[in-house]
């Protein structure tokens, strides 16, 4: 397993954002760790981080983590390039004055255009559109090669085609064994992609595969009301029904899938 | 100078009953003006202002003119600037921009005092100099204060309104923008009290201190602003006869009048804040 | 203009410019103008205390400016609000004045450490200034990288096990060296446009990091030259030169960047 969450709760001042969730995912996965807004998904990834100290539970991660996060807050006018954050991902946390050396830069050139990014590569990093700059992100946190790749809301703010497109990078990379753990709001542009799923509603988490989790019967009762599974095309949808259709389920009952 | 605080009664002297209006007249308008400032998250503006208006205090000294007049005139110029510049275009930009009107302010204390011979230019405009101004200055400062007040009884309404809630403001009809444009003179005025009183640079601690000093006791505008006027008058006078008493203490060493206004509006600041928590 | 006694003059200003250069660089990235503008206000009372207890200034200013630090970390931490932090710098500024007051050299001293006094500089203050001189650029370049990921994204540093505090904590430190550096030449109110004028042109200018540096280096030190000459030939102060100058240096480029668009895309605001 390249990640491995026991009954992990976490606390803030009190209040539980997660309670005893548990999940494991094997080399080569891809994840999708859905949740509306508020429902603990940034806290789980900061806690697989190790930016947060869980109170009970533990994480077990095999070999580095990258991480991608929902956005930098920078100025257009930085002068950093597209392939300047790609370097720093490599060595950004050294202390000494770099020269640029030829096998660096080849690195860079090379995590550049297996994103496909090299078209925007001299671009300041305030001056890109979101999808570009998720694109040069993803190459920053895989650019030193680790096993683990988290994202925070990467597809959120983007556009249909750009997400799309994201979703089928990662894919990629999960396809050379990295183990993909992508948070969104909304599973649909990820059920093309995803091969499994954890869900999280009031800080208790629900996993399993994505066909098991994606039926009619068992999203209903996790969203609490009824949601439809459509397949168009040879691909599948998740739409909400009606809502007055379906009594109001309490999210806290929520039950770990197999 | 010192003559005179030296002999006859505290009160008795003309030097500080001068320091004592100018200082009530300029407590009174920056306390109210600066719980306007502060509502309306206008600190830096304040600062802003009373950065361009040194060089006026600078260019007063140089033409030999009342103070006054230099620092409200640069003043208000820098409020014309105010006005004209986007919102949102950062720290830096005005940084930069102010340090231009502060590379003016060497200029032109660089000329009072090698072209007129001013002595301590730079000390009467930066740090203030209340017993030092010039007779009628503080007549000059207490009809100043008034038309201020007056002239903000005159907004007062409009003001508070967009003060509180701007789009409720525009809503309602009140011209913002030249309610906005009205203040900003105000807060042109304030400053040129408030930096005859402690000097320029200093002139930010009478504009916010007793207003934020205020605003933590009540959020009620008019308690408020009484309360402010109240703390910053407080804050002179002790300022006034703190420095009139550190005569004696240390012979032949001054201990600037500026610097016990400010750390008595600080005091008063954290004993505001601590009374709160 | 470069007589001997001068001399002192041209080495210790193109000291200051270089590690305000460099220092200014990562002002403008990790947008710690505050910190730039209180920094020097913090040393101002440093340098008056020197001046009344019959110390070195610059140990006076390097102390006063630490204190600064801590001050800034203070006011951070409690979430103090614009009020308490606008009273106590200005209270600071107060307190430099009383120190100045009783030192009895009052009229001179506040003219020279608000405004700068470039050409009293003499030999004495030469060692000092190579020493700060040279430590501040040297820091900074070798926490080059560190500085850079932590302005981008607190969060990618910390992935990559760079403490975020511990980062912020060591740049004011060296922020406070190179404004108590930068301020019997250039004075309290204007170092803030040394360090940031030629290095938020540099950053409009190019768009690589270490080009972005060595150019605001370079800038700076263009500056202080043209500052010092310009003061030399008119005898008006250098102050006012370094005012003026480093607020062209900061529209010059983007007047000129308006007036000629950019071929590509724009892309996200």
């Amino acid at each position: 397993m390249s990640l491995t969450v026991t009954n992990l709760t976490v606390r803030y001042g009190g209040r539980e954002v997660l309670r005893d969730v548990g999940f494991a995912l094997e080399p080569g996965a891809f994840c999708g760790l859905i949740g509306a807004n508020g429902s603990g998904k940034t806290t789980l990834l900061r806690t697989i981080l190790g930016f947060e100290t869980p109170s009970a539970g533990r994480v077990e991660r095999d070999g580095t983590v990258g991480y991608v996060p929902q956005k930098l807050q920078i100025a257009a006018d930085m002068p950093v390039r597209a392939r300047d954050l790609v370097a720093l991902g490599l060595d950004g946390h050294r202390l000494g004055f770099s020269w640029p050396s030829a096998g660096r830069r080849r690195r860079v050139e090379e995590m550049l255009a297996s994103v496909d990014a090299l078209a925007f590569a001299d671009q300041r990093v305030g001056e890109l559109s979101g999808g570009q700059l998720q694109r040069v992100l993803i190459a920053h946190a895989l650019v030193s090669g680790p096993k683990l790749l988290l994202l925070d809301e990467p597809l959120a703010n983007l556009d249909l085609r750009a997400a799309a497109e994201i979703v089928a990078l990662l894919k990629r990379v999960a396809g050379q064994g990295v183990t993909v753990l992508i948070s969104a709001h909304d599973m649909n542009p990820l059920l093309g992609a995803m091969d499994r799923l954890v869900y999280l509603a009031n800080g208790r988490a629900a996993s399993g595969r994505t066909e098991q989790v994606v039926r009619t019967e068992v999203l209903s009762e996790l969203y609490g009301y009824h949601i439809d599974v459509i397949r168009v095309h040879g691909r599948i949808l998740v739409v909400a029904g009606n809502a007055e259709a379906h009594h109001h389920h309490d999210h806290d009952h929520v039950a770990a899938i197999p | 100078m010192f003559d005179s605080l030296m002999f006859g009664g505290f009160l008795a002297s003309t030097v500080v009953q001068n320091a004592l209006l100018i200082g009530a007249a300029a407590a009174v308008l920056s306390g109210i003006v600066g719980v306007f400032t502060v509502l309306r998250g206008q600190s830096f503006a304040g600062h802003a202002l009373a950065d361009v208006s040194s060089a006026g205090g600078a260019l007063s000294l140089l033409l030999g003119i009342n103070p006054m007049l230099g620092f409200f005139g640069l003043g208000l110029l820098g409020a014309l600037g105010l006005t004209g510049r986007r919102r949102g275009d950062g720290d830096l930009a005005a940084g930069i921009l102010l340090g231009t009107g502060l590379g003016l302010t060497a200029l032109l204390l660089h000329f009072a005092v090698t072209m007129r011979g001013v002595a301590g230019a730079a000390v009467s405009v930066m740090f203030g100099s209340l017993f030092a101004a010039p007779p009628g200055a503080g007549v000059l400062a207490f009809f100043a204060a008034l038309a201020g007040i007056l002239l903000l009884a005159l907004i007062y309404k409009p003001l508070l309104l967009a003060s509180l809630d701007s789009e409720l403001a525009s809503v309602r009809g009140a011209n913002i923008r030249l309610v906005a444009g009205v203040f900003l003179v105000l807060l042109a005025l304030a400053v040129t009290l408030s930096a005859m009183a402690v000097g320029a640079i200093l002139s930010t601690a009478l504009l916010i201190g007793p207003a934020a000093a205020a605003l933590r006791v009540s959020r009620r505008p008019w308690v408020a602003m009484l309360l402010a006027a109240l703390f910053g008058v407080a804050c002179c006078w002790g300022g006034v006869a703190l420095a009139y008493a550190s005569y004696d203490w240390t012979p032949g060493r001054v201990w600037p009048v500026s610097f016990f206004i400010t750390s008595l509006v600080l005091l008063v600041y954290a004993a505001a804040s601590w009374r709160r928590q | 203009m470069f007589a001997p006694y001068l001399l002192n003059a041209w080495v210790v200003a193109s000291l200051v410019a270089v590690a305000s250069g460099c220092a200014g660089f990562f002002v403008v990235c990790r947008r710690e103008s505050f910190a730039a503008h209180a920094l020097p206000m913090a040393a101002f009372p440093g340098a008056a205390a020197a001046a009344l207890f019959g110390l070195g200034q610059v140990y006076g200013l390097v102390v006063a400016a630490l204190g600064g630090v801590a001050l800034l970390l203070w006011l951070k931490r409690g979430q103090r609000s614009d009020a308490a932090t606008a009273l106590l710098l200005v209270a600071l500024l107060a307190l430099g004045s009383l120190f100045l007051s009783l030192s009895g050299r009052y009229a001179d001293s506040v003219y020279a450490l608000l405004f700068g006094q470039i050409f009293a500089v003499g030999p004495g203050d030469v060692l000092p200034a190579l020493v700060l001189g040279l430590a501040v650029p040297a820091v900074l370049l070798s926490g080059f990288r560190p500085l850079l990921l932590s302005a981008l994204s607190p969060d990618l540093a910390m992935v990559r096990g760079i403490g975020c505090t511990r980062i912020e904590i060591l740049f004011l430190s060296v922020l406070a060296l190179a404004a108590a550096l930068a301020l019997p030449v250039t004075g309290a109110l204007l170092v803030f446009s040394l360090m940031t004028g030629p290095a938020s042109a540099a950053c409009i200018m190019v768009r690589s990091p270490r080009a972005a540096l060595a150019l605001s280096v370079a800038l700076a030190l263009a500056l202080i030259w043209q500052a010092l000459a310009l003061s030399y030939l008119t005898s008006w102060p250098a102050g006012f030169f370094t005012g003026v100058l480093a607020a062209l240096l900061y529209l010059a480029p983007r007047i000129w960047r308006t007036a000629r668009p950019a071929p590509r895309s724009p892309g996200l605001a």
